[in-house]
């Protein structure tokens, strides 16, 4: 599903640049639950924003489910994240002025999913994460679990090849945490690919293979017994 | 860019941000309501000049006399100067071909006029018949002096409609009727009407000569009255009535040996050169509203402009979580600007609504001189209107381009 080959990026600040991934070798096949770990300044966050084609790479190859992605313009990489990517954020980023449910219909009004349509396939995603009551309630009106819930939704509404998930649980108490990543082990099961970034070792126990990196390269990439999240609530 | 899905999330976008929206609205709003309200003055003040010279002809020029401020040969100043017949039959002959309409004039201050048992004061000016069309007056009722009358010395009268109005309680016409004047009876001819208003008729007119003979003046004249010929050249007619003007002065003063530079014994107004000064007075003012004007809509472009920023500003996050979702550039310019196109216009078109009918219900009622009828051009209005949302839209382009531009991972960081 993911390919990537020596892929290197740095950044410049001031005169001197920073290596940040030097030399990345990775690859992710269908079904996968991977998390990728490592301390603050290993390159984690910058590697998840190439994979979620946020952000370009400077050397290097990346192919996602056969697709090269390279030089990409901004439009076609728009249209490959709404057709391939979901994404769920540290900070849940969903737009406050909208309610859950027109939350999780904005991928699909993007594809140009019709209003009916789109309105019945979101409800049904928030049904699948427990929220269907609060369909109508804007995000200053859910906990913080429940926000992540409908970014969940919302990542899963375009029905993406990979969901790309930046610190799921940074953001939340343990318990909600594994709350929220008994739904992550769900929608694993039934065969999407997910990518979680953490760098809670308990969280990633909740995977099925850790990738550990650090100061911008692989240092450990090993496949793990998956800690059922629901055993832990 | 006109599809219902983008109508619904504009509506969606403006109904969840009340109070962004108002402040835009407003700002575009309260723009084109001042500029309404400043065109609207302006022709007003343009209306109200105007009225007050329409009173007599536009070029009319009017000679009279004072006393001499200067010796001059002898003679010493403080003399008082009568025009005589003479006086103007030289003007006449001299510039018979030069002129367009002429008359001398005598005036009797404070004529006592009685029509059966209603009385009055009212100016009685014994004139010739091109007074008429020097005067802008307009018959109503029978005909205006004719030089038979004059030859003739005959006792008729055109009385204004003021003075009708007042002595002819019946209502009736009052030609052929016979109204006294200090206690001599003479025949109305006619009665006029004139733009200058009441003032202008409460006066009635009687021949010159018989004037002349009835109260006693012999020869003397109380003054002249000339129009030249219209040019299509304003500033041409301009410059002719000026040389007229100064070859009259010139020969009068000669006739009554006075100095040349005596500017009080012989005193002459020119109607189109104070013209000439009220309307550049008028196109100043009218530059001056313009520029008004146009830095009102300058300020409200920046209004608009500077607040489509801050809304980029605030939603930049928004842009890009939309952009991670899956939204092209240009769909992000188009909502933005869409959104913003909409909210001047209907408040354009809100504040263009509420100036004109401030203009409407409120511009009967101001009752001065100077401004009369204050209204403004709808089309300019519309014009102003478009513009303002053009140049909204284009100042709005550029925040909308730069949020385009904005790349997801940047609008995502969390501070």
């Amino acid at each position: 599903m993911i390919e990537i080959k020596d892929l290197h990026k740095s950044y410049k600040t001031g005169a001197s640049s920073l290596h940040v991934l030097k030399g990345i070798n990775f690859s992710v096949k269908e079904g996968e639950l991977v998390s990728i770990m490592g301390s603050s300044g290993s390159g984690k966050s910058t590697l998840l924003n190439i994979l979620g084609m946020l952000d370009e790479a400077d050397e290097g190859t990346y192919t996602l489910d056969n697709f090269p992605i390279k030089n990409l313009n901004e439009k076609v990489a728009a249209k490959y994240r709404n057709k391939f990517l979901g994404f769920i954020f540290q900070s849940f980023n969903l737009i406050n002025y909208k309610s859950a449910l027109d939350n999780v219909a904005l991928p699909l009004y993007y594809q140009g999913v019709g209003r009916k349509e789109r309105m019945d396939k979101s409800f049904a995603y928030l049904e699948k994460v427990g929220l269907a009551d609060w369909a109508h309630h804007l995000p200053n009106e859910l906990s913080g679990g429940q926000k992540q819930r409908v970014a969940i939704a919302r990542a899963l509404a375009s029905d993406p090849k990979v969901l790309l998930a930046d610190e799921p649980t940074g953001a939340l108490d343990t318990k909600t945490s594994y709350e929220v990543m008994d739904l992550i082990q769900g929608i694993n099961d039934e065969g999407k690919t997910i990518l979680v970034v953490t760098h809670e070792d308990d969280i990633a126990h909740m995977t099925k293979r850790i990738v550990n990196l650090k100061d911008g390269v692989i240092i450990d990439d090993s496949r793990v017994n998956q800690v059922r999240a629901i055993e832990n609530v | 860019m006109f599809s219902l899905e983008r109508w619904e999330e504009i509506f969606d976008t403006i109904r969840k941000n009340k109070l962004r929206t108002f402040l835009t609205g407003v700002s575009v709003a309260s723009g084109i309501f001042i500029l309404v309200i400043l065109l609207g003055v302006s022709t007003g003040m343009q209306n109200g000049v105007q009225s007050q010279f329409q009173r007599d002809a536009a070029n009319r020029i009017s000679v009279w006399t004072g006393v001499t401020s200067v010796e001059y040969k002898g003679l010493n100043p403080g003399r008082r100067i009568q025009l005589k017949n003479r006086d103007y039959d030289l003007a006449d002959r001299k510039y018979q071909d030069q002129l367009e309409y002429k008359s001398a004039l005598y005036r009797i201050w404070g004529g006592l006029i009685n029509y059966k048992n209603e009385s009055g004061n009212y100016r009685v000016e014994g004139v010739l018949p091109d007074y008429q069309f020097l005067e802008s007056a307009t018959l109503t009722d029978g005909r205006y002096i004719n030089y038979s009358d004059n030859d003739e010395y005959r006792k008729v009268a055109v009385i204004g409609k003021k003075v009708y109005n007042d002595l002819f309680k019946d209502k009736k016409s009052a030609v052929n009727k016979f109204i006294e004047i200090r206690g001599v009876l003479f025949k109305v001819i006619g009665v006029y009407t004139d733009p200058g208003g009441e003032r202008e008729e409460a006066r009635v007119f009687v021949p010159l000569k018989t004037s002349q003979k009835v109260f006693g003046a012999g020869e003397d004249l109380g003054g002249l009255a000339f129009t030249l010929p219209q040019e299509e050249n304003f500033d041409q007619a301009v410059k002719t009535s000026q040389e007229f003007t100064a070859k009259l002065a010139k020969q009068l003063k000669e006739s009554h040996t006075i100095a040349p530079e005596d500017e009080s014994a012989i005193r002459i107004s020119n109607s189109l050169e104070n013209m000439k000064t009220v309307y550049d007075m008028m196109r100043n003012i009218r530059l001056f509203f313009w520029f008004v004007g146009i830095a009102t809509i300058l300020a409200g472009v920046v209004g608009v402009s500077n607040i489509m920023l801050i809304i980029v500003k605030e939603r930049t996050k928004e842009i890009g979580i939309r952009k991670a979702l899956g939204a092209q550039p240009l769909s992000v310019i188009g909502m933005i600007l869409h959104e913003s196109v909409f909210v001047t216009t209907i408040a354009g078109f809100f504040g263009l609504l509420l100036g004109m009918l401030l203009l409407e219900f409120v511009g009967p009622m101001v009752e001065t001189d100077f401004i009369s009828n204050p209204t403004v051009n709808f089309q300019v209005a519309i014009t102003t209107v478009i513009i303002l949302i053009f140049a909204g839209a284009i100042a709005g382009f550029f925040p909308a381009w730069k949020a385009a531009r904005i790349k997801p991972i940047v609008a995502l960081r969390d501070e």
